[in-house]
């Protein structure tokens, strides 16, 4: 059998060398599949085709795990996001305090629902399951900046602020 | 490192602390810090500075109280203040030595006269980023102990002596656990810490591993030697960056130390860690899947036994705790299992962190001895429901857990007595409701969760839960009949007797716990159509004219 010789690069961008590294790091082990998909998020932002075919290969993982793993973990998206994201937690306590208003507010204000990015590209909406800033209820993460005790009004300011930039 | 050095390094941290009159220590927790305590840090490091004093400024773990941060204390004399921003810098810099800021003094004696800190005994008080803080209040002496003067067994036996079970919900008898792995046969064995915390509602481990990361590695050291494992994995979740970078650092430091790695204090034993990062998967908390998900692949359960304490990561015996658990590991170890044993109640002994949140004045994190009164918890330690709205019930144990109703206050929290309740302790989220909550719909909230959290590996859990969320919804509609609260009812025991792991088997608990307490205000939604609380959107019914 010959020896493994892992595929090309994608491309000449440098990130594809920090992703590689994650996975020289592992000594190509499969089970550095999560490890290698977190560096790819971490560096393109999302998880496209092109890389989950490229880390699959690298790693000798076949296709069909590795875009099962892409899909099952809610961390991972396949969807690259705008260029500002407003999370806003959904976590019990911050359900009692009524974050459900606040998703709500955002959803009229974007005409978008959790999940998905405005037309314009400027902003995706999500929620998440639990910051564990939980003492802060209600919470969102703009930009992944906490902020606490968060009311519509200030779900709207955010969105503006984004807006006008 | 031997235990001589550690005894010097505690001399030199010392020598350090002897050369500043005045400690003050700044919460960078994290409700802290969103509202700016690093700016407050950089304020009072430059008043001390512009102030001539010898002031040590330090950033701590989560000091508690967090509805009050963010928050200061002064040491030696031991002042708290509250909602300090950077504009005050001055003012307490100017004040040590003298009387302290009236202003921004926090009285809460009540709220910790009332907790007993041994999980959280450094928080507040060390740099996470410093392993010399760490070791200065008797970090790594257990580790050192157990390596120099006892046998794995007996290390095993300390821990078993100590009544300590797992924190991370199920409550399974530590000692046992420690001693199955030990005896499982092979040369190689895991250790294994649970930091996914994926309870919504709950920050303990975040907290934990933020604010005092090596006592997290010390556990986890001290298990591996007592199961004869030298290779551990922290399972931390994504979510949680800081907990990652102060994991990162505190192994560097250690290894740095001497303290992981090969031939540890000079002994035979030798024991190393890598953090994996978990993906955002409510059921990587069960422990096959989060193995699973160690591997590499998608987080789905499996059956048990084998336990992975006989086969777990790629097949080897693995030892799985909580980082509460590991987290008490080393003060049982220094200060034996009879002293632990002593707090607690008759089968759940010590303390446990809880996280408070929800409609409480004072939300954050508090340990408590078990057996505490939940009314002593709510009204003394919480300081009771805000804003002249009514207790209505308090959530314990997450999606896996229950509500307990307000009449039920006198309730010693224990294992048991939560779970004869129609609760759990879960991992010790702790949600306070009032009367503006609506049960039903929070029955949905849950299930809505277990449903998106469901992994499909088995019918049960994952039709079932989706079920169960449209009888919910057409109840919170207005829409449903009493046929569909009876099949509810039905799905509810179906679900919990035939689901393949933990997160179907618990998932019915909220439903199940507000049908027995609350029912009246489902009868409410389908026979009335009113929801009570105002939460539920109900249309008016519409008239039918003959």
């Amino acid at each position: 059998m010959s020896a493994f010789t892992p595929p090309p690069l994608p491309s000449d961008d440098k990130r594809w060398k920090i992703v590689n590294g994650t996975m020289r790091k592992n000594g190509f082990a499969r089970h550095a599949l999560i490890e290698t998909l977190h560096t790819v998020q971490s560096s393109f932002g999302y998880l496209d085709d092109d890389a989950i075919r490229f880390v699959a290969g690298s790693l000798r993982v076949p296709l069909s795990q590795a875009y099962g793993v892409a899909t099952f973990y809610h961390y991972f998206s396949l969807k690259p996001p705008g260029k500002h994201t407003i999370t806003i937690c959904a976590g019990t306590a911050c359900y009692i305090k009524g974050a459900d208003k606040l998703v709500a507010a955002a959803e009229k204000r974007l005409g978008i629902v959790p999940g998905q990015t405005s037309p314009d590209t400027q902003i995706s909406l999500m929620t998440a399951r639990c910051v564990g800033a939980c003492s802060r209820a209600p919470v969102m993460l703009c930009d992944n900046e906490v902020a606490g005790e968060v009311t519509a009004e200030h779900v709207l300011e955010q969105l503006e602020r984004w807006a006008v930039e | 490192m031997t235990i001589e050095e550690l005894e010097q390094i505690q001399e030199s941290v010392r020598a350090e602390s002897a050369k500043f009159d005045f400690e003050v220590n700044v919460c960078m927790d994290l409700a802290c810090s969103s509202q700016g305590s690093d700016k407050l840090r950089d304020a009072l490091v430059k008043a001390a500075e512009a102030s001539g004093k010898k002031v040590l400024v330090r950033r701590t773990g989560c000091m508690g109280p967090c509805s009050s941060g963010p928050l200061v204390r002064v040491d030696p004399e031991e002042t708290l203040y509250k909602h300090v921003t950077a504009g005050h810098a001055e003012a307490i810099v100017s004040s040590l030595g003298g009387e302290p800021v009236p202003a921004l003094q926090c009285d809460l004696r009540e709220h910790f006269d009332k907790q007993v800190r041994v999980v959280l005994e450094n928080a507040g008080h060390i740099d996470p980023e410093k392993i010399d803080d760490y070791i200065s209040r008797e970090g790594y002496k257990a580790l050192m102990t157990a390596l120099m003067e006892m046998t794995p067994n007996g290390v095993i036996h300390r821990i078993t002596e100590s009544g300590l079970r797992g924190r991370g919900g199920g409550g399974y008898p530590t000692g046992l656990k420690w001693s199955t792995v030990s005896k499982a046969g092979g040369d190689m064995k895991y250790v294994v810490c649970n930091g996914d915390e994926g309870d919504p509602g709950a920050f303990m481990d975040r907290s934990v591993m933020e604010g005092d990361p090596h006592r997290v590695l010390e556990g986890m050291a001290i298990a591996a030697y007592a199961v004869g494992a030298s290779k551990g994995f922290i399972y931390v979740r994504a979510e949680y960056p800081v907990a990652v970078a102060r994991l990162t650092t505190a192994i560097r430091e250690a290894r740095r130390r001497g303290l992981l790695g090969s031939n540890i204090a000079g002994t035979t034993f030798s024991f190393d860690v890598e953090i994996r990062l978990g993906a955002g998967a409510f059921v990587c908390g069960e422990e096959t899947a989060l193995i699973a998900s160690i591997e590499g692949k998608r987080g789905t359960p499996k059956p048990r036994p084998p336990y992975p304490a006989v086969s777990g990561l790629w097949g080897r015996p693995t030892l799985l705790n909580n980082v509460e658990t590991y987290a008490n590991v080393a003060p049982i170890v220094r200060n034996g299992g009879k002293w632990f044993a002593n707090m607690g109640s008759e089968r759940s002994k010590g303390t446990k962190v809880f996280a408070l949140t929800g409609k409480i004045a004072n939300t954050g994190l508090i340990e408590v001895p078990l057996g505490i009164k939940l009314w002593e918890i709510i009204d003394v330690i919480g300081g009771g429901v805000p804003d002249g709205h009514k207790l209505k019930a308090i959530q314990t144990g997450g999606p896996s857990g229950g509500c307990i109703p307000a009449d039920m206050m006198d309730l010693g929290v224990s294992y048991d007595a939560l779970m004869a309740a129609g609760s759990i302790m879960g991992s010790g989220g702790m949600i306070v409701m009032d009367d503006t909550s609506c049960m039903v719909n929070v029955a949905r909230f849950f299930i809505e969760f277990c449903m998106t959290e469901s992994c499909g590996k088995c019918i049960p859990c994952r039709a079932g839960t989706a079920q169960m969320y449209t009888l919910l919804t057409r109840i919170c509609e207005g829409t449903a009949t009493m046929d569909d609260l009876e099949m509810l009812e039905d799905l509810c025991s179906t679900v919990k007797e035939a689901s393949l792991c933990g997160l179907g088997q618990t998932a019915p608990n909220p439903v199940l716990s507000t049908l027995k307490y609350f029912r009246n205000e489902y009868i409410e939604h389908i026979q009335h159509k009113r929801c009570l609380a105002g939460v539920c959107n109900i249309q008016a019914p519409v008239e039918v004219m003959a």
